[in-house]
């Protein structure tokens, strides 16, 4: 256990809304319009928490666990991604497993407490989210696979201290090709354009928002903040690849606080890019994000190989 | 040794006894049952002392009348392993049989059912001690039989007959292969025995001085013959007709045990060639369980997704998670063709620990689909829903087993995938050639077997229990007894302490790699049991899950903390209920709700042309459409399109021999007159000596 990275942490739960002001600012941008305030995500999760609740009368306890495993699972699955100059709060060989299976058991109970509420939208979104992830989860796990390759490594945080500049010289292409397959799997997970819309407001064409329409109060709360979480966390696993490696400049205060902006810049970069994606493209019609998610998959495959035969 | 005969004795005692009072179906059962609870407590004692010392019971052998065989029992690690499953799980599935067998009491005899309960789990437990080649057939044939008449117990329905016929052809043509096997066993020996001999006529000898080639015709021959009873593809089909036909709580014996002896068997055999000097399997034995593996997962779990019958869906289920134990097995493998002893240890472990995590699971999930099919009159999905309120005592457990079955922390599934996904991804970096891409592709079919499983219990849990009801007999779901709730929390409850006490496992595990892999003892505690430290590259399996249940424990504490902290947000807060948002339709009907079929939907179209998924469709035409229905049906491909053909291959050319079946008797007497000429001439003449005159004299 590397208490260390607790700081990172406790900046991770506290930061992680904010991304989502940039992703909207970004898109407010490109519209022409002023854009929600900065601190808007955190106006909404003060407001959820301090609502009632109305539940289904068709819900059981699944409809309640839902949001607390999910926000739970997301919150573990953050500690085993590194931040900053040191080792993830928790490493071992083979937390790359350990670290998607989380984020499958997050969506298993989002899942099912959709369907706890007997509504068929939520039930439409339900089966396309189960459809999207089963496609990603090659993808993803794929993609980690090959890095390990390059790196001889199978835990997340000794990747990131692995991936340096002659790694990326010697296998530039089994990188570039798991970055970009990574960042289809950023993009579906956490329902973005050009698989999902957040904006949309039309049940029938939802996937995520979908499933969430009966949650209320501070389960809506938790919900929204566990996505910021998994927003924040995925993306991180990006970051971790693009960003140098553990950086020493004798005060660990100042080592941690320049490889902590960096990281935290890489972040907010890739909030821009979202942001940016979703307003220069319109979302793929349903039928054709498998598609996308089979070439995510092929790109990861192809990574393997290369790593293998050509690196 | 003696409480293990013991054991049987009961078995079969309590068996006949429940047999003799089948006039009174409560005291047959109550019978029956307490005998198979008493073995297994009886059972329990020898299993744990070898499971917890990791020393083998010195193997005794018995006079038998009968010629080449001999009574030879003996109880190592492996054995015990396995026969741990023979004696939890069935005894369990027995006290749910008790209530359950209750409805069919006033009119059927229960005593022959339960006769050949106790049968088929004496010979299982006969199956995991047998030292003996002949002695292991018998048991072997004891289990397959006595439970063909478990499947047919509801013979009165044509589908059970059909049912039980399958099995029955299924279960002799792998025997079949069996049996050539155990006589390739015996080459060079005038017996069958697996033991050592100090004369060198043992069995490693035996298999060292083979000539070469035979031990891969062997191995093909256990795959084949183990891989049915097992379930890999494309040997499987019996299974998915037996499952869901087989009475109540018996699929839960068949997956959850029976089908693991097939697992056992395989890994017999190889710890008797593994036994020999300087042997190192092929290359291809590894890779080609990987690819029965990665069929077995893959269009497992996609044909289980596209049925709606929840029984069936978990047999094609219990094909998935074979082909996760097979990938595991190939793996392992693997390594002991490369000399890579991590590789081997750690593939093994995972194998062997899927093996106890399925037989928990599937068993929960099996009794589970029985409860409800008792409380409700139906099995299939799209008529379910809403159970989770009407039937707590049995849904709960029954969620709980499905998250465990998709393979997801922190349940006992996601430990032994996580090992078996561990061991493929470290050593896909030091393999090279066709090794390292059966390695790849075990992976990636894990991946895709893991994410395409949540899909299926997604569905099987939130279509069958949750939502409203979705029909009359949903809504009136029966409680069931106290005896059918019990078996099912006690298995939940092993799920999730299997899981959280993975770490603890391993230890015990290790004797039983040993006696597969025969490797020095102190490279297996060095991959499975030495802890590491922080500075150290930690990865003896031990230490990684310490590392993962750390995670999990805390996942747990993390949801209790966030229950406590809504709970706190929601005092004093009104709190109400209402309808589910319909977009502002007030009357919702349960029948508006997503069907399996329609949960399926998406995936169904997008592999349909895989799993060659029938559709029926009547589509609302015309100005004034009245009716319209889709109707899907997966039938299995394996089924239709590689076995009717290959069978009516087969049929064509033997009817072509039909004119050597004349019915003329004294040509018959001829054929056999004309057979033993021949033979004679082949064994004096021609032929090498047949081996029964020279015993001892390797070939």
């Amino acid at each position: 256990m590397n208490l260390n990275s607790l700081p990172s942490l406790l900046l991770a739960l506290a930061c992680a809304p904010f991304l989502l002001t940039v992703i909207n600012r970004t898109k407010a941008f490109f519209a022409g319009r002023q854009g929600p305030m900065w601190f808007q995500p955190y106006y909404d999760l003060w407001k959820l928490m301090h609502k009632g609740a109305v539940y289904s009368r068709t819900t059981s306890w699944v409809f309640r666990a839902g949001p607390i495993v999910g926000l739970a699972s997301v919150m573990m699955a953050l500690t085993l991604v590194p931040f900053g100059d040191s080792p993830a709060l928790l490493h071992f060989s083979g937390d790359i497993i350990l670290f998607a299976y989380l984020l499958g058991l997050m969506r298993f109970f989002t899942v099912i407490a959709a369907l706890d509420t007997g509504s068929s939208f939520e039930g439409m979104g339900a089966t396309r989210e189960v459809l999207y992830s089963a496609l990603a989860e090659p993808a993803l796990i794929l993609g980690l696979a090959s890095i390990a390759r390059v790196t001889k490594t199978l835990s997340i945080s000794e990747m990131q201290d692995a991936v340096t500049l002659e790694v990326w010289r010697d296998s530039g292409m089994v990188l570039a090709a798991v970055v970009a397959a990574l960042i289809v799997v950023f993009l579906t997970e956490n329902a973005r354009v050009p698989v999902d819309d957040p904006n949309t407001h039309l049940e029938l064409t939802m996937i995520h928002e979908v499933m969430v329409l009966d949650h209320s109060g501070p389960d809506f709360g938790f919900i929204l903040y566990g996505a910021a979480l998994k927003l924040w966390v995925l993306g991180l696993l990006i970051v971790d690849l693009l960003s140098p490696p553990h950086l020493n400049f004798g005060n660990p205060v100042v080592s941690w606080l320049v490889s902590a902006s960096l990281d935290l810049g890489g972040l907010l970069l890739l909030a821009v890019v979202v942001g940016t994606i979703e307003s220069v493209i319109a979302r793929l019609r349903l039928i054709r994000i498998p598609q996308l998610l089979v070439g995510a998959m092929a790109l990861s495959a192809l990574s393997l190989v290369l790593g293998r035969w050509g690196g | 040794m003696d409480l293990l005969l013991a054991a049987i004795g009961v078995l079969l005692v309590s068996g006949i006894a429940s047999l003799l009072v089948r006039n009174d179906s409560r005291q047959s059962s109550r019978v029956a049952a307490t005998g198979v609870v008493a073995a297994a407590v009886l059972g329990l004692k020898p299993v744990y002392s070898v499971l917890s010392s990791g020393q083998a019971l010195p193997t005794a052998i018995y006079p038998w009348s009968v010629p080449i065989g001999s009574i030879a029992i003996g109880l190592d690690v492996l054995s015990a392993w396995f026969l741990l499953l023979v004696l939890i799980v069935p005894s369990l599935a027995a006290t749910f049989g008790c209530e359950f067998l209750k409805a069919f009491a006033p009119r059927k005899s229960l005593g022959g059912s339960w006769f050949f309960y106790n049968l088929s789990i004496a010979g299982m437990v006969g199956v995991t001690i047998a030292r003996d080649g002949l002695l292991f057939l018998v048991a072997w044939e004891m289990m397959a039989l006595a439970s063909y008449f478990l499947v047919v117990f509801e013979h009165e329905r044509e589908d059970v007959r059909e049912a039980g016929w399958t099995y029955l052809v299924a279960s002799h043509l792998g025997t079949a292969f069996l049996l050539a096997l155990f006589i390739m066993f015996g080459q060079g020996s005038d017996s069958l025995d697996f033991i050592e001999t100090a004369s060198g006529t043992g069995i490693t000898q035996r298999l060292a001085d083979a000539p070469s080639g035979t031990l891969d015709v062997m191995f093909v021959l256990a795959v084949v013959g183990f891989g049915t009873k097992a379930g890999f593809m494309p040997f499987h089909v019996w299974l998915p007709e037996t499952y869901p036909a087989a009475v109540g709580h018996t699929p839960a014996v068949l997956s959850g045990v029976m089908s693991k002896m097939g697992i056992y068997g395989l890994l017999r055999v190889l710890s008797l060639f593994m036994k020999i000097e300087g042997f190192l399997p092929p290359t291809w034995w590894g890779c080609l369980l990987i690819l029965i593996g990665m069929v077995s997962g893959v269009l497992g779990i996609l044909t289980a997704v596209a049925q709606h019958d929840l029984r069936r869906i978990l047999a094609y289920s219990s094909i998935e998670n074979i082909g996760i134990i097979c990938i595991g097995l190939g793996t392992g493998l693997l390594g002991m063709s490369s000399q890579n002893a991590g590789m081997a240890i750690l593939g093994l472990a995972g194998a062997l620990f899927h093996v106890l995590n399925h037989s928990l699971f599937k068993g929960l999930l099996f009794l589970g689909a029985a409860a409800v099919e008792q409380s409700t009159g139906t099995g299939n999905l799209n008529r379910l829903g809403g159970l989770l309120k009407q039937i707590p005592g049995v849904a709960i457990p029954f969620v709980i087993g499905s998250v465990a079955i998709s393979g997801l922390p922190p349940f006992n599934g996601f430990a032994s995938e996580f090992l078996i996904y561990f061991t493929a991804l470290r050593e896909e970096l030091a393999l090279t050639g066709a090794s390292a891409v059966a390695a790849l592709s075990g992976i990636a079919a894990l991946t895709l077997i893991g994410g395409i499983a949540a899909y299926c219990f997604t569905m099987v849990v939130g279509i069958g229990f949750l939502g409203a009801p979705r029909t009359p007999a949903a809504a009136s779901a029966r409680p069931v007894g106290l005896l059918m709730q019990v078996p099912l929390w006690i298995l939940a409850a092993a799920c999730l302490a299997a899981g959280l006490l993975s770490p603890r496992i391993m230890p015990i595990l290790a004797p039983a790699v040993e006696n597969v892999t025969h490797l020095p003892g102190i490279e297996i505690s060095r991959y499975l049991l030495e802890t590491g430290s922080e500075s150290q590259d930690i990865f003896s399996a031990q230490a990684l899950l310490e590392q993962v249940v750390l995670v999990t424990g805390s996942l747990l504490l993390v949801i209790i903390v966030l229950a406590l902290i809504r709970q706190q947000l929601l005092n004093g807060r009104e709190v109400t209920e209402s309808g589910t948002w319909g977009c502002g339709y007030l009357k919702p009907e349960s029948t508006m709700q997503y069907t399996g079929s329609s949960f399926a939907q998406p995936l169904v179209d997008l592999i349909g042309s895989v799993l060659q998924t029938r559709k029926n469709v009547v589509l609302p035409i015309g100005l004034f459409a009245k009716t319209a229905s889709l109707r899907t049906s997966t039938p299995d491909i394996n089924r239709e399109y590689l076995y009717a053909p290959v069978f009516r291959g087969v049929w064509g050319i033997i009817l072509k021999l039909r004119w050597l079946q004349h019915g003329r008797l004294h040509l018959y007497v001829l054929y056999i007159a004309i057979t033993i000429m021949l033979l004679l001439l082949w064994s004096f003449g021609f032929g090498e000596s047949p081996p029964t005159t020279s015993p001892g004299d390797p070939l």
